[in-house]
């Protein structure tokens, strides 16, 4: 295939599921909190360095290893994110959504500016834990373990996430919420709340995707920065609040990306926005967005 | 009659306006500008630190200079060329400026020195290495500073051939500093018996780097040269020491700054050899102002910061010696002067802009090595300035082979 060695191929594919997993599990959260609050939640990647940066804090100031971080940087993310929704957010729902999406971007940029100011814009290493130091030789290349790992950690919580969604009492109320507040609200259910907390939940999985990356790039005050762009674009090419297009997106770019790195490297940055473009003129409401 | 008077009133005033501006341009401040990456991925090499650095040496002259008192501009240009060169433009058109300090990113600086020519003000590249600034780029009234994309050729990758690295293959950020660091390195590496075996162009500020630097070790090369810089140049490295890249190939920093190795730590940096203007753990007069600079930002300076200081003198003290803020004076004066400090010893600006001095090849010292806090280069070779900025190549007009 272009000339490109078998074994080549198939690391490449490899690679491309791995960063196709931060995307999955990044627009994941994007999609939760657009498809139920219909925000488009620009301070996204802005979350995403705030859940690596608490792990690195909570490794320095507080021994908090890998394993702790991964639930408690999501949760003081998520706690985060719900106090931003109350104090925030919530004036702007009855808005149109450019003052959502005006909002989160201001978020985003206060709190990358902070982080910038404490730390510096280079940023600092977090250590890969040592049960998943080492790698594995798959016979064509050498996969390191926690590659392995971070696809399936964002499998299973892409998946729980919308078993969650899908399939539970929970899951059924917050749709009928996105539907209908009112109506619902009639009902004894406490919406506002049902809010907060899908804004937290959506801004803990981006934390979590944080930690995630932090062993594998280096932490720093614009990890987010860049990456937020691209993970729009999987979002818009999956279908805007689709969660299973959002995921399914997310990896298939992760690998298209991959291939456009070996095949023309200089354009793999821009290859997930050519896709968006064509996505849009083929089907505007994105692969597995309804019409 | 009244007509008449109010118009003379209005002529007055607007005489007054305009000579007020004269005056403020030729008797007033002396104005320094500042343009940087103050909040991107090279914030951290200049950025901040060199706006403190710039301050400490406006202090340490005394704050005035021929009885003008000397103020500082800053501004950032986010990594934008047009940005940087809009901002340089309304300064001399608008505040008086005197000269500027040019900070990271060769695109922006390239922009910036053609507004230096077309307003006739001195342009100092300190964080910028395109050596193609005091090349084809070259203008009267730019000097290149601190290090280029030669000089890191001539140290790293002629120190690395030498020492029996003789494939190479680079890993290359795709922008004008990225493309002219890979050239001059493989010049070097060819000159010196060495073969390029190809190169990969990854896009600025990528997220992944692995599927690069796989390629990287399909070539068989035994050396990966690394010509990108900030953040992408530790992300990289991270990343191949993850895929056990490192154990195959020898990674070669071309561009490192000393930031770069703290975030990076001694276990994944040691052995890395760089090449470097200035280090802060030289000697006495490196480590006063080091001293000075750690309490400000609780951090070392890089080569950035110190240059950001001596350019600031030197400057200052050219003023000083002519009597004047004249540029073309001053630029005589900068060109014909010797540059000893903490910075350089017995540096002196070519007619190309290049300021020659003493350049050194660096390897970062194991953890059990180190023995103190940013203790993490030795000093492998100190290269003489001639020796690392090689000879006028004869592309700059100002300066013929």
């Amino acid at each position: 295939m272009f000339g490109v060695p078998t074994t080549v191929i198939l690391g490449q594919l490899m690679l491309g599921l791995v960063n196709g997993a931060f995307y999955a599990l990044l627009s994941l959260g994007l999609a939760v909190i657009f498809g139920l609050m219909g925000v488009v939640n620009f301070a996204h990647g802005a979350f995403y360095t705030l859940g690596a940066f608490a792990a690195l804090l909570g490794l320095q100031w507080f021994g908090v290893n890998y394993w702790g971080a991964l639930v408690l940087a999501p949760l003081a993310v998520g706690i985060f994110g719900v106090v931003s929704e109350r104090l925030l957010l919530r004036h702007v729902y009855k808005l149109e959504p450019l003052y959502g999406l005006l909002l989160t971007f201001g978020l985003s940029l206060i709190v990358e500016g902070t982080l910038r100011e404490l730390f510096g814009s280079s940023g600092r290493s977090y250590p890969v834990p040592d049960a998943l130091k080492g790698a594995i030789n798959m016979g064509f290349m050498i996969l390191p373990l926690y590659r392995a790992w971070v696809i399936l950690a964002s499998l299973v919580i892409c998946g729980g996430t919308w078993f969650v969604i899908e399939r539970t009492r929970l899951g059924s109320t917050l749709r009928a919420a996105t539907e209908n507040a009112q109506l619902l609200q009639a009902f004894g259910v406490n919406v506002p709340l049902l809010f907060a907390a899908t804004y937290g939940g959506g801004v803990a999985l981006a934390a979590l995707a944080g930690v995630l990356a932090a062993p594998v790039i280096v932490v720093s005050p614009l990890m987010g920065n860049s990456l937020v762009t691209v993970v729009f674009a999987v979002v818009v090419i999956g279908g805007m609040g689709s969660i299973l297009g959002s995921v399914v997106s997310g990896l298939t770019l992760g690998v298209v990306e991959g291939f456009t790195k070996v095949i023309y490297p200089e354009a793999s940055n821009i290859v997930v926005f050519v896709v968006m473009a064509l996505v849009l003129i083929l089907r505007p409401a994105g692969l597995f967005g309804k019409e | 009659m009244k007509g008449r008077k109010l118009i003379t009133r209005l002529a007055a005033a607007l005489g007054i306006l305009a000579g007020g501006s004269a005056a403020f341009a030729a008797g007033g401040e002396i104005v320094i500008g500042d343009i940087d990456d103050l909040s991107g991925t090279y914030a951290d090499a200049q950025g901040v630190g060199g706006i403190e650095a710039i301050k400490m040496a406006i202090g340490d002259f005394g704050g005035t200079v021929l009885g003008r008192k000397i103020v500082l501009l800053t501004a950032d240009h986010q990594n934008k060329p047009d940005v940087g060169a809009s901002k340089f433009r309304e300064w001399s058109d608008q505040s008086g400026l005197n000269m500027l300090i040019g900070g990271s990113n060769t695109g922006v600086n390239i922009a910036m020195a053609k507004v230096a020519a077309a307003k006739k003000v001195p342009l100092f590249v300190i964080g910028a290495g395109g050596a193609s600034l005091t090349n084809e780029d070259c203008t009267a009234y730019s000097i290149h500073y601190v290090y280029d994309t030669t000089a890191l050729a001539n140290g790293t990758a002629s120190t690395i051939v030498k020492s029996g690295g003789k494939t190479w293959f680079y890993l290359t950020a795709d922008y004008a500093f990225g493309s002219q660091l890979q050239n001059a390195a493989s010049k070097v590496v060819e000159a010196n018996g060495g073969k390029n075996l190809g190169a990969v162009r990854a896009p600025l500020a990528s997220m992944d780097f692995s599927s690069f630097l796989l390629q990287a070790q399909g070539s068989g090369a035994a050396v990966l040269g690394l010509a990108n810089a900030g953040a992408d140049f530790s992300n990289s490295l991270k990343a191949a020491n993850e895929f056990g890249i490192t154990k195959t190939m020898k990674p070669a920093a071309l561009l490192a700054f000393i930031s770069d190795i703290h975030r990076l730590g001694l276990q994944t940096a040691q052995g890395l050899y760089l090449t470097t203007g200035w280090y802060w753990d030289l000697n006495d007069d490196t480590r006063a102002f080091a001293k000075r600079y750690f309490a400000k930002m609780q951090v070392e300076p890089t080569m950035d910061h110190a240059g950001a200081y001596s350019a600031t003198m030197s400057y200052l003290a050219a003023v000083k010696t002519m009597g004047s803020a004249d540029s073309d004076k001053v630029m005589a004066e900068l060109k014909r002067m010797k540059i000893n400090d903490m910075f350089a010893k017995g540096g002196y600006v070519r007619a190309d802009g290049v300021m020659v001095h003493t350049m050194y090849v660096m390897q970062v010292k194991s953890p059990q090595e180190s023995k103190y806090p940013w203790d993490y280069y030795k000093v492998v070779k100190q290269m003489a300035g001639e020796e690392a900025f090689g000879p006028v190549t004869g592309a700059c007009a100002l300066a013929p082979k």
